[in-house]
C-alpha cells in the first residue's frame, strides 16, 4: 500500500513545535511499521495486538499526559497527536490507549493513594499491565447514576456485588477501575485480577472495534482491601472527570481514522478508471472528496484549540462534548463517503475503510452517544437539562 | 569510545517531489524531512556500540539548513548524547559539504566516524569517501556488521554473490548500509529529555564549489498500458509487439 499523506490544508503543522511534530513522526511510522500490517487480519479474527504493549510502554505512549511516574508529561496537543496517529492505524488501538491512560492511569493519578500511584502507575506505563475501566452495567448505559453494583463495608474490606458490559480490556486487565455505590455514593475501586468473586466473560460477535477486547465483568460477594479504594473521587463527578480525559482523546483520534479515509479515498479516486478517466474527474467524486477535506480541517482547528483550552487549564466539559461529538459523527460519515467512493473496493479488507467505518459505530457510542452529547450541549445553551 | 555519526535532512521518500522554479533544485513547500534511512542505521550502531562499551559519546552531525535542528533533535530523542549543526542555508555540493564535516572533525579525535551508505536524495555516495581522504583515515562503505575489537574494527560487506570481511584500525570511517541493525523509534521521554541535550550551531567554512547543478527534472511519465487480448489467443500478438514495438525480445 502507498505510504499515507496526512491532510493540512491550513497549515496547522506551522503551529506545532519541533518536538510535537517528532512525537507524531514516531507514532506514525511506528503505526505505519508495526500496526498496520497485522491489524486486517486481527480485525478479522477478532483479536487485540497484545504484541504492541510493550513497545506501546517502550515509546511512552501510555499515560504520556501525566507527570511522574515513568510517564512522559507530554502537553495536551502531543497527547492528542498521538490519540490521531494511532487511530489513523485503528479504533481499537487508540481505545487501548484512551482506556490504559484517560479511564485507569487518570483516576490513580488524580484519585488514588501515594500507595496505589506507586503500585500500579509505573507497571501500566511500561505496559506490564494492563487496566480497565467499569462503569457501563447492562441496565445503565447513558444514564451511569441509576447503576446497581454496589459496595459494602466490611471490617477491613469492601464487599462488591453486581455487573458490568462493553468493558474494553476487560479480560486481559490485571487491574480493573470499578465504579459502584458506596453508601448511595458513586466511588471508584481497584479490584485485582484473581481477586475471589471477580470474574470476566468474553463479549463476542461485535461487527465493530473488533481488535480491541471487550467484556463483562462480575462481582459476586467479591471482597477487595479497603486500601483499594480511590479515596478522592466522591460521586459520579469522578468517573466522568475521567471521561472528558478520554473524550478528549476521541476528539483527536477521529481526525486520525477520518485522515486514513480521506487519503485512500483521494489516491483510489486518481488512480480508478471509470469512464475512460479517473473518478475524481467527476465533480459528485470531488463533491465528496471536498467534503472530506472541509470537515477534516474544520475537526482539525477544533481539536487544536481544545487542546490550548486544555492546558490552559480552563477546558470545560461541554466544550469537550462539542469536539467528541463532531469530530466522531464526520469521521463516520468520511468513512462512509469513502467507503461510498470505493465502490466493491470499499467492502473489502483490501482497503481501510471499511474497517475505519464499523470501527467508528463504536467510538460513536461510546464515551457519552452522540445524543447525549447533543443534549449536554442543549443543556449548556439553554439551561435546560432534557435528559430526562 | 567516542563516535560522531553524520547525518543529513532529507525530503522524506514519501514526498511527491516537486521542480522549483529555478529548474535546479526541488521545491521545498510542502516538503516533509526526514533523517536519511541509511544514517539511521549508522546512528543505531552507535548508539549499540556505546550500550555494550557502557560508556561513550555519540554526537550527530549534520550539513544543512537552520531547520535541520528538527532531524538533530529526532537524533538526540532516539538516544545520541549532543549535536552539531554546520549551518548551510544553500545546497553544498559533496566536496563543500565533506570540507564543512572535516572543519568539524578535525579536532573532535573521534574513535569512529559512521555515516549512511549514501543519501536518498542525491545518491552520490561521495562525502564520507571525501572525508576520509582528507583526514587520511581508512573508509569502507555498505558495512552490514561491525565489531569493535580493541583498537581495531573489523566489518563485513555484502559483495557480489558472496561476503567479505575487513579489518582496519580505529579511527575509521564507515558507511553503513540496510541489514547493519534495526533502527529504534525515539521514546517520548527520549524525546523529552533532548530538549536539554546541547545542539551546537556552527558557520561551515566557505569552499568554492566544484560541481554546479544544470538542470532537474522529473521521470517522464509513464505511457498508458495497452492490454492486446486475454488467453492463449492473445500470446502471438504479444510477442510481436515485444518484438516490433517494444523492441525488446
Ligand atoms: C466497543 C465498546 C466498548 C466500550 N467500552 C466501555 C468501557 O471500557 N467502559 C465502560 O464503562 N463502558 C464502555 N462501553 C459502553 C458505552 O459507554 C455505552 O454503550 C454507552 O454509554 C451507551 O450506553 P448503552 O449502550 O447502554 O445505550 P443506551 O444508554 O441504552 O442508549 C441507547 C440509545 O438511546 C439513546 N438515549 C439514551 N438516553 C437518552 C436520552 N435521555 N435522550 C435521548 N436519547 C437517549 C442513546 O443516545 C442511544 O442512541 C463500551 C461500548 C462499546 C460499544
Amino acid at each position: 500500500m502507498e505510504r499515507f499523506e496526512s491532510l493540512d490544508f491550513y497549515r496547522i503543522d506551522d503551529l506545532l513545535t519541533e518536538e510535537q511534530k517528532m512525537v507524531r513522526q514516531m507514532v506514525r511510522e511506528f503505526v505505519d511499521e508495526q500496526v498496520l500490517p497485522d491489524i486486517e487480519q486481527h480485525f478479522m479474527d477478532g483479536t487485540f495486538p497484545s504484541e504492541i504493549v510493550p513497545t506501546l510502554g517502550d515509546l511512552g505512549l501510555l499515560g504520556a499526559n501525566l507527570e511522574g511516574y515513568e510517564c512522559a508529561g507530554l502537553d495536551s496537543l502531543a497527547y492528542g497527536l498521538i490519540m490521531q496517529e494511532l487511530e489513523r492505524g485503528d479504533s481499537g488501538l487508540r481505545s487501548f490507549v484512551s482506556v490504559q491512560s484517560g479511564l485507569v492511569m487518570y483516576p490513580i493519578h488524580r484519585f488514588g493513594s501515594q500507595d496505589q500511584k506507586n503500585r500500579f502507575l509505573p507497571q501500566l506505563a511500561k505496559g506490564s499491565i494492563i487496566g480497565c475501566f467499569g462503569l457501563t452495567e447492562p441496565d445503565y448505559g447513558s444514564d451511569p447514576s441509576g447503576m446497581i453494583t454496589n459496595a459494602v463495608a466490611d471490617g477491613d474490606s469492601y464487599i462488591l456485588n453486581g455487573n458490568k458490559m462493553w468493558i474494553t480490556n476487560g479480560c486481559v486487565a490485571d487491574v480493573a477501575v470499578v465504579w459502584a455505590k458506596l453508601d448511595g455514593r458513586i466511588r471508584g475501586f481497584l479490584v485485582e485480577k484473581g481477586t475471589p468473586g471477580y470474574s470476566t466473560t468474553l463479549q463476542e460477535g461485535k461487527f465493530s472495534l473488533r481488535a480491541s477486547v471487550t467484556s463483562e465483568l462480575h462481582f459476586q460477594d467479591c471482597r477487595i482491601p479497603k486500601a483499594n479504594i480511590l479515596a478522592d473521587a466522591d460521586g459520579l463527578g469522578g468517573p466522568l472527570s475521567c471521561l472528558t480525559q478520554a473524550r478528549y482523546g476521541i476528539a483527536w483520534g477521529a481526525i486520525g481514522s477520518a485522515m486514513a479515509c480521506f487519503d485512500c479515498a483521494k489516491k483510489y479516486a486518481l488512480s480508478r478508471i471509470q469512464f475512460g478517466k479517473p473518478i475524481g474527474s467527476f465533480q459528485l467524486v470531488q463533491a465528496k472528496l471536498a467534503e472530506m477535506a472541509s470537515e477534516i480541517t474544520k475537526g482539525q482547528l477544533l481539536a487544536l484549540r481544545l487542546s490550548q483550552l486544555k492546558d490552559a487549564g480552563t477546558m470545560t466539559a461541554q466544550q469537550v462534548s462539542l469536539s467528541k461529538r463532531n469530530n466522531v459523527y464526520w469521521a463516520l460519515e468520511i468513512a462512509r463517503s469513502a467507503r461510498d467512493l470505493l465502490g466493491a473496493s470499499g467492502v473489502t479488507h483490501e482497503y481501510p475503510v471499511g474497517r475505519h467505518m464499523l470501527n467508528l459505530e463504536s467510538v460513536k457510542t461510546y464515551e457519552g452517544t452522540h445524543d447525549i452529547h447533543t443534549l449536554i450541549l442543549g443543556h449548556e445553551i439553554t439551561g435546560i437539562p432534557a435528559y430526562k | 569510545m567516542k563516535i560522531a555519526v553524520c547525518l543529513k535532512r532529507v525530503p522524506d521518500t514519501a514526498t511527491r517531489v516537486r521542480i522549483g522554479g529555478d529548474g535546479k533544485s526541488i521545491d521545498p513547500a510542502d516538503v516533509q524531512y526526514i533523517i536519511s534511512p541509511y544514517d539511521e542505521f549508522a546512528l543505531e550502531e552507535a548508539l549499540l556500540i556505546r550500550e555494550k562499551a557502557g560508556e561513550g559519546e555519540v554526537t550527530v552531525i549534520t550539513v544543512g539548513p537552520e531547520a535541520a535542528s528538527k532531524e538533530v533533535r529526532t537524533a538526540l530523542g532516539i538516544g545520541a548524547d549532543a549535536g552539531v549543526i554546520i549551518q548551510a542555508e544553500v545546497a553544498l555540493d559533496p566536496r563543500q559539504i565533506a570540507c564543512a564535516l572535516v572543519g568539524v572533525l578535525k579536532d573532535r579525535g573521534d574513535d569512529l566516524i559512521l555515516f549512511g551508505r549514501q543519501s536518498v536524495d542525491s545518491q552520490g555516495a561521495q562525502v564520507a569517501a571525501l572525508v576520509a581522504r582528507e583526514m587520511s583515515l581508512p573508509f569502507v562503505n555498505d558495512i552490514i556488521s561491525l565489531e569493535i575489537d580493541g583498537a581495531k574494527v573489523r566489518v563485513g560487506r555484502d559483495t557480489d554473490g558472496g561476503r567479505e570481511v575487513i579489518e582496519c584500525p580505529l579511527p575509521a570511517i564507515l558507511g553503513c548500509d540496510k541489514g547493519l541493525n534495526d533502527p529504534r523509534y525515539p521514546s517520548l521521554k527520549g524525546i523529552m529529555a533532548a530538549r536539554k541535550k546541547p545542539v551546537e550551531t556552527v558557520e561551515a567554512q566557505p569552499v568554492e564549489a566544484s560541481l554546479e547543478t544544470i538542470e532537474l527534472s522529473l521521470p517522464p511519465a509513464r505511457p498508458e498500458g495497452k492490454i492486446v487480448g486475454e488467453g492463449p489467443d492473445a500470446v502471438s500478438e504479444l510477442v510481436r509487439l515485444l518484438r516490433e514495438e517494444a523492441k525488446v525480445i
